[in-house]
């Protein structure tokens, strides 16, 4: 290959990039790493990880990952279904349709939320038209309920995007061979489609759970600082109680996680299927 | 019958999707400051937003930094994709896990890790710190979108454009960027839309007197909702609503779907 | 292509334009910059243009919701901003951990406005006066809609009355969220007794299903749309509350309540301390502190302001003025490292409970 000369002057040309990850990448979480496993006075403790056993902060996790699992599922059922009729449609007119689904994806994501702070409160919009209509009032604003409505809200295109796109790059031909060795349509579905869909159900996944696990902002807003989760407690340890090595350690904890997640991901995706 | 279930379907999905929007907006026309009450139609929430100066640097800001990150992010990012070829793979494979982290991990932490590195470095805060942590976390995007378009380049005919004379440059230019272009524009793209969406990075990052459209619209939540935010919603909808028509009537973009 | 990659350059060049454009139009003949950090709805917006007006100096303004938010802004880097408005526990906080330096009284000529009463109270956690300027002070009381509320409010006791479950709001801040339990139970609110502050915890975790929400400034808007019906304030906002919602009333409970000065320091990294003093004095002035006080309806230490407010109603209100004798009042102290654990802790537990 005659693009570089050699392998120095495609490092060079790499290098700006390189000094650039190290810097702001990879350095910011060694110090992360660095300040979580110290003191105040630098000397090295576990114990900023080991709070993660504290009840008040082990509920705050298992909370926030019970309700971004029960996110990340809502949004799988409702985006499916959505897919599969999407890919299904006639090539021009789908484009506009998927653009119409995604679209919400560029308004601000704090204006997305702020829009249900709107609808759901005591007096918000829906009780006043349930009034009117004379029916009874709900009441979800600041319950876990809220939280997991504001995620879905948030997080759905991106659950939409990625399943249509692996849907819609299914051969129709597959399909087709599929029917006519015998198989039924449900058969089909579980052998052919849904295998073949497993990549954009594991980036969708990823897309919706990660953020879901680690946000602050829709707990605070929908949930009225109730219901703390536990990138709510990481953000108070830097603002407000100001506690940088607590708040490291458990961001430490919060990468194990998602490491984890990470990893039975490529797991099942080896595999070929989740299911 | 099918058919109509499926029709049904996405009905659904959309009033789901757009009926809050369309709410903010009726909103935003409402005289009464109340959300409970119709008080009679009235732009004065508009005029309102539109006097108000720290909305106005706020937009200013944001789309300065989207922008601006934008624009660098691309650069580096497509220059190391091309540099990747000539690399060994050992080297390529970390380069490609080190790009991975920002975008695996949780926006929190790379915000909370960036917030260290500045005050360790005394960069103090604001525009800068902000447009770094943007450009950091948008190269991965464009190197996602960028790198599967340089692995299927083809290079002979490269090759066979400096045999005829031409200088490395006008070759590149001529045989390897239009072939890697789309996957350029869309990494933009993509970065520009994450960089425009971002919170929670900015919060960490920002320093004094220093609003992001995120950042003042969180402040101003915590404050209690002024009207004026709806205002603000109707028109970013409605920028965005009709951006996207234009994308879509443009005539060449019928070449590249898909 | 070209044209593609021009009209990127020029785009670029645009915006480099603009930004050194922006930046050097701001500092173009004025008299530098000052970075104020307040409360947030806590000054007549109007005094700050009057200010760059009268002064030449470019005002960015920033809004904290806490004190403990806004020490941990400063912590990050005390040069962020010049002249900051602390309360009384978190000013003795900066003092020791030297994060504000002493302020020269002979550059502030209007802090003679200042009642003497107010530099007294001060003493407790600025001895001598050195560092800070009183600004505003008041109690916190319970905020309640007439109409929602049949009982007589005059306990802390009432918000744990089931009846008004999901009807009630707290401050969504450590020291202030204790002091409302801990003075129940009838301890100090500056307790750093281990089963004191367990108590007031378990008392603070058996009320969380009745809270509506932990707000701050959010409370005053949602008890003016008839959201809740009694919230935690400070004595400020009950005028303005009132006046925007008449169904409204404002109570110290009988057990007593905390009461607080907010006050101006310039910290110890202010690269504009010369702006930062105008800053002081310009607030410590009769008409400036009038405006702010009709404004915000915060009581005012200011007696020049005290003696021109027009309002007859609002200048003989107990609300804004009240007699101090009859409460049972105290200020928060800092309570060192320890004792700042030992409350976040405690809170988080609160904040975590289901």
């Amino acid at each position: 290959m005659k693009l570089f000369k050699n392998r120095q002057s495609a490092f060079l040309m790499a290098s700006p990039y390189i000094a650039w990850a190290v810097i702001f990448i990879v350095v910011p979480l060694a110090m992360v790493i660095y300040y979580g496993v110290t003191d105040n006075s630098g000397a090295l403790t576990f114990e900023n990880i080991a709070r993660i056993s504290e009840s008040g902060y082990l509920k705050a996790l298992y909370r926030s990952i019970l309700l971004a699992f029960i996110s990340t599922l809502i949004c799988f059922l409702l985006a499916y279904p959505l897919g599969m009729i999407l890919s299904s449609m006639k090539l021009t007119r789908n484009t506009y349709l998927v653009t119409l689904f995604i679209l919400p994806m560029w308004m601000n994501f704090l204006l997305r939320t702020l829009t249900w702070m709107t609808l759901l409160e005591g007096k918000g919009v829906i009780n006043t038209i349930l009034e009117f209509l004379h029916l009874p009032t709900i009441n979800i604003i600041n319950t876990s309920g809220a939280i997991v409505l504001g995620m879905v809200y948030n997080f759905l295109p991106f659950m939409i995007l990625p399943i249509y796109n692996s849907l819609s790059r299914i051969d129709d031909n597959i399909i087709n061979a599929a029917r006519d060795l015998g198989a039924d349509s449900l058969q089909t579905f579980l052998r052919i489609t849904l295998p073949l869909s497993v990549p954009g159900i594991i980036s969708g996944i990823t897309m919706v759970f990660i953020p879901a696990l680690t946000t602050f902002a829709i707990s605070t807003m929908l949930g009225g600082s109730k219901i703390l989760l536990i990138g709510n407690i990481i953000e108070q340890q830097f603002t407000q109680v100001y506690d940088w090595h607590l708040g490291s350690g458990l961001s430490i904890v919060l990468m194990i996680f998602i490491l984890l997640n990470m990893i039975i991901e490529s797991v099942s995706d080896k595999e070929g299927g989740i299911f | 019958m099918k058919k109509v279930f499926e029709r049904i379907y996405l009905a659904i999905i959309l009033i789901f999707m757009y009926a809050p929007i369309v709410t903010l907006i009726i909103l935003s026309f409402n005289s009464s400051k109340s959300r409970a009450k119709w008080g009679g139609f009235t732009l004065k929430w508009y005029t309102r937003l539109f006097s108000d100066q720290a909305v106005a640097s706020a937009l200013v800001n944001t789309l300065l930094i989207a922008v601006l990150a934008t624009i660098f992010s691309t650069i580096i990012g497509t220059i190391t994709c091309i540099a990747m070829i000539g690399l060994n793979s050992k080297l390529r494979s970390v380069i490609m896990g080190i790009t991975n982290i920002p975008m695996i991990n949780a926006d929190i932490v790379t915000g909370i890790s960036l917030m260290l590195l500045f005050r360790f470095l005394h960069l103090g805060s604001g525009f800068t710190t902000i447009l770094l942590a943007h450009i950091t976390f948008n190269i991965p995007f464009v190197m996602l979108s960028v790198m599967p378009r340089v692995k299927s380049l083809n290079f002979y005919v490269y090759e066979a454009a400096l045999d005829l004379g031409a200088t490395p440059l006008y070759a590149f230019r001529k045989t390897m960027l239009p072939d890697i272009m789309p996957g350029v524009v869309s990494g933009a793209l993509m970065a520009f839309t994450m960089s425009l969406d971002d919170f929670i990075i900015t919060y960490f990052t920002k320093g004094s007197g220093f609003e992001t459209l995120s950042t003042l619209i969180y402040n101003e939540v915590k404050r209690g909702i002024q009207p004026e935010i709806y205002a603000l919603s109707a028109i970013i909808f409605v920028v965005v609503l009709s951006l996207l028509m234009i994308i879509y009537r443009s005539p060449n973009n019928k070449v590249k779907e898909k | 292509m070209k044209k593609k990659v021009l009209s990127l350059a020029l785009v670029s060049a645009m915006l480099v334009g603009c930004l050194t454009a922006c930046g050097s139009s701001a500092g173009d003949g004025s008299n530098g910059k000052l970075y104020v950090y307040n409360w947030g709805e806590y000054i007549d917006e109007d005094v700050i243009e009057q200010f760059e007006e009268e002064t030449g100096i470019d005002v960015v303004y920033d809004m904290f919701e806490t004190n403990e938010i806004m020490f941990a802004k400063l912590a990050q880097d005390t040069s962020a901003y010049d002249v900051v408005c602390p309360s009384d526990y978190m000013i003795q906080k900066l003092i020791e951990k030297d994060m504000i330096q002493p302020i020269n009284f002979s550059n502030i000529p209007n802090s003679k406005n200042i009642g003497d009463e107010y530099f007294k109270n001060s003493e407790s956690f600025d001895p001598g006066n050195r560092y800070s300027i009183p600004y505003c002070w008041g109690t916190v009381g319970i905020l309640y809609n007439k109409t929602l509320v049949s009982d007589p409010v005059n306990s802390w006791n009432i918000l744990w009355d089931p009846k008004y479950s999901g009807q009630i709001l707290m401050q969504d801040s450590v020291r202030d969220a204790y002091m409302v339990a801990l003075i129940k139970n009838g301890y100090s609110l500056n307790t750093t007794n281990q089963s004191e502050i367990d108590k007031a915890t378990e008392d603070l975790i058996a009320q969380k299903p009745l809270v509506q929400a932990y707000v701050i400034d959010q409370v005053r808007d949602k008890m003016i749309g008839g959201e809740a019906a009694l919230g935690v304030i400070y004595s400020g906002e009950a005028i303005y509350t009132v006046r925007e919602n008449r169904d409204l009333e404002y109570v110290v409970p009988d057990e007593g309540s905390n009461i607080w000065i907010d006050s101006w320091v310039i910290t110890k990294g202010s690269k504009n301390v010369a702006n930062a003093e105008k800053w002081i004095d310009f607030m410590c002035r009769g008409d400036i502190a009038l405006k702010n006080f009709e404004y915000i309806t915060y009581s005012t230490p200011n007696i020049e302001a005290q003696n021109n407010i027009e309002d007859e109603d609002i200048k003989g209100s107990n609300v804004a003025f009240p007699d101090l004798s009859t409460m049972k009042l105290e200020a928060y102290k800092y309570l060192g490292e320890q004792g700042d654990k030992l409350y976040n802790d405690a809170w988080m537990k609160v904040k975590s409970a289901n």
